[in-house]
């Protein structure tokens, strides 16, 4: 077989091969990469000890849902190093992290790496990055303006909009454990609200005011909640 | 002492029943106590996935406002039964003090709507009272219904020892078992005592939630338990709302009682289940009750 026809077969192998599976480029050039996402992070999470990660794995072995992640939290330091920012960005890593800090008290390094998926997890709010649909953001997103405008959470209506949001279905096949907390008196449509709601609004906005890093927003839905 | 107690949001609605069995022992221990005065919401996980500034500037407001109704007290000791609630609060008071320029900007922003940060709140979880506060042997002596022959499996969940041990052991907590040893139960050794439940993510994601919960109860029901306690509102409602949905998707049985330990405790010091909020668990923890009465459980 001479040189050309190798390349026609293995050309006409990569067509065929695109109609059953998406190809997609599994590296990086170095030029791709987001070299200051790291140091961003590191400030955000509050520890340049993230540098010193030495991929032990003890983190994604003490992770108990590591295994749903597409990529465990060893990887995910790795690349946040390396600055794949979309990638971890548009992990489902970010938003499976249930904030448990197993990783946390395990690393022998003591990086902090629960406050770094709350990093990332802001940063993907932020830069607009999250799951549209994904439940665990848009609770994240509901959650943060009903305690904006009430000061307190109200389970009942907010866990309503986020199906609303999400998945109406979700609402039907949790009606029932609704109702049985309801008639508990565990739950409540009624939004709770403190006295001093304008008060505390004006202390969110005087911190705001002097904090010296203001982020950027890019997220239509935070933008949103903030003009309210 | 007096204690300034801070229920959060989760222990005026879904954990009721743990804002009514607290304060019922509480009272049985003549624990004195305030409820903190037009508390916001800790700022917890949820919010500090969205903006960690706010959220440490909610928890610092409480404590700032828990500093002034106590200000006439030698110390300001804060109940946060909640361990999301405690959790946040304890951080946020770590951050501020390794942080002095956002404790210089919280501080001040703060101070323009009347309130002073001051700092020396000491942030409690009620086995701490109950334990160093209190003590075992004082509980021990106002035991009224023994908990006999009751094998207890204690549920501390992450954030009560996570990522901070305040009172107690990180990999192996026992000081609940103290209570419930000195209560006169048995109390079962197991491993899963600080393993997650699945947090909210049993709202959100369920497919990867109940799994959490699912291994924990299946635990408790191998290592012979009669009761799982449990020391956080989101932790009770996994444990036990969800039975039905685990038992479902594993086609298994893992009903077993799960309990806030404070109703336990106040059983043992012989209150009435109703107030103790028993009456809204999701079942009546028949077991429970059987083997207090000397008889045999009904559901293994
Ligand atoms: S445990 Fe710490 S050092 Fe080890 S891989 Fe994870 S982050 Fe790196
Ligand atoms: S905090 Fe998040 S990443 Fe760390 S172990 Fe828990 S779930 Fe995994
Ligand atoms: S941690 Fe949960 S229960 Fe506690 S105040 Fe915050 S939102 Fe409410
Ligand atoms: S066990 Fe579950 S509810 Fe309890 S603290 Fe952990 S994640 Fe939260």
């Amino acid at each position: 077989m001479d040189k050309k026809s190798v390349f026609a077969e293995s050309f006409a192998l990569d067509n065929a091969a695109k109609d059953i599976v998406e190809i997609r480029r599994r590296i990086k050039y170095e030029s791709e990469l987001d070299k200051s996402f790291r140091d961003k992070i590191a400030k955000s999470a509050h520890g340049e000890k993230l540098y010193g990660c030495i991929q032990c794995g003890t983190c994604s072995a003490a992770c108990p849902v590591s295994h749903y992640m597409d990529y465990t939290p060893r990887k995910i330091i790795q690349m946040v190093r390396e600055g794949f920012k979309e990638e971890v960005l548009t992990s489902s890593t970010v938003w499976l992290c249930a904030s448990c800090y197993a990783c946390t008290v395990e690393c022998p390094k003591g990086i902090k790496i629960t406050d770094v998926m709350y990093a990332l997890k802001r940063e993907s709010i932020l830069g607009n990055y999250y799951p549209k649909k994904s439940p665990a953001s848009i609770l994240a997103n509901n959650f943060f303006n009903q305690v904006l405008n009430n000061g307190r959470n109200s389970e009942g209506p907010l866990l309503v909009k986020m199906y609303l949001k999400t998945n109406p279905f979700m609402l039907f096949k949790n009606m029932a454990l609704g109702f049985k907390l309801w008639i508990r008196g565990r739950i409540s449509l009624k939004t709770e609200r403190i006295k001093d709601k304008k008060a505390l609004k004006k202390l969110l906005q005087s911190v705001e005011d002097k904090s010296i890093y203001k982020a950027e927003v890019n997220s239509p839905a935070l933008k949103e909640a903030s003009a309210v | 002492m007096k204690y300034i107690y801070y229920p959060g949001c989760s222990l005026k609605s879904t954990g009721k029943l743990y804002e009514e069995s607290l304060l019922a022992v509480f009272d049985a221990l003549g624990i004195e106590y305030e409820e903190l005065k037009d508390w916001n919401c800790c700022g917890a996980t949820a919010y500090m996935a969205v903006d960690e500034k706010k959220a440490f500037v909610l928890a610092a407001r409480n404590i700032a406002l828990a500093e002034q109704q106590f200000k006439d007290e030698e110390e300001v000791n804060i109940v946060a039964p909640c361990s999301a609630c405690y959790m946040i609060l304890l951080k946020t008071q770590k951050f501020l003090e390794d942080n002095p320029e956002d404790m210089a900007v919280i501080k001040a922003a703060l101070k323009e709507s009347g309130l002073d940060y001051k700092a020396k709140a000491k942030i409690r979880h009620p086995i701490d009272v109950f334990i160093n506060d209190i003590g075992e042997q004082e509980i021990a002596k106002r035991i009224t219904k023994p908990l006999k022959g009751i094998r207890v499996a204690s549920y501390y969940g992450c954030q009560t020892v996570r990522p901070y041990s305040t009172f107690d052991d990180q990999r192996n907590p026992v000081t609940m078992d103290k209570l419930f040893k000195a209560a006169g139960a048995e109390v079962v050794d197991w491993t899963m005592k600080t393993r997650c439940c699945g947090a909210s993510l049993t709202g959100t994601i369920q497919e990867v939630a109940l799994p959490l919960s699912y291994i924990i109860l299946h635990e408790a029901k191998k290592r012979r338990a009669d009761v799982v306690t449990t020391a956080c509102s989101l932790c009770q409602f996994n444990l036990e709302c969800y039975q039905t949905n685990i038992d479902k998707k594993f086609k298994t049985d893992t009903k077993i009682d799960v309990i806030y330990f404070t109703q336990l405790l106040g059983l043992a010091l012989g209150l009435e289940p109703k107030k103790l909020g028993i009456n809204r668990l999701f079942a009546k923890p028949e077991n429970l009750f059987r083997i207090m009465e000397g008889g045999k459980p009904v559901y293994v």
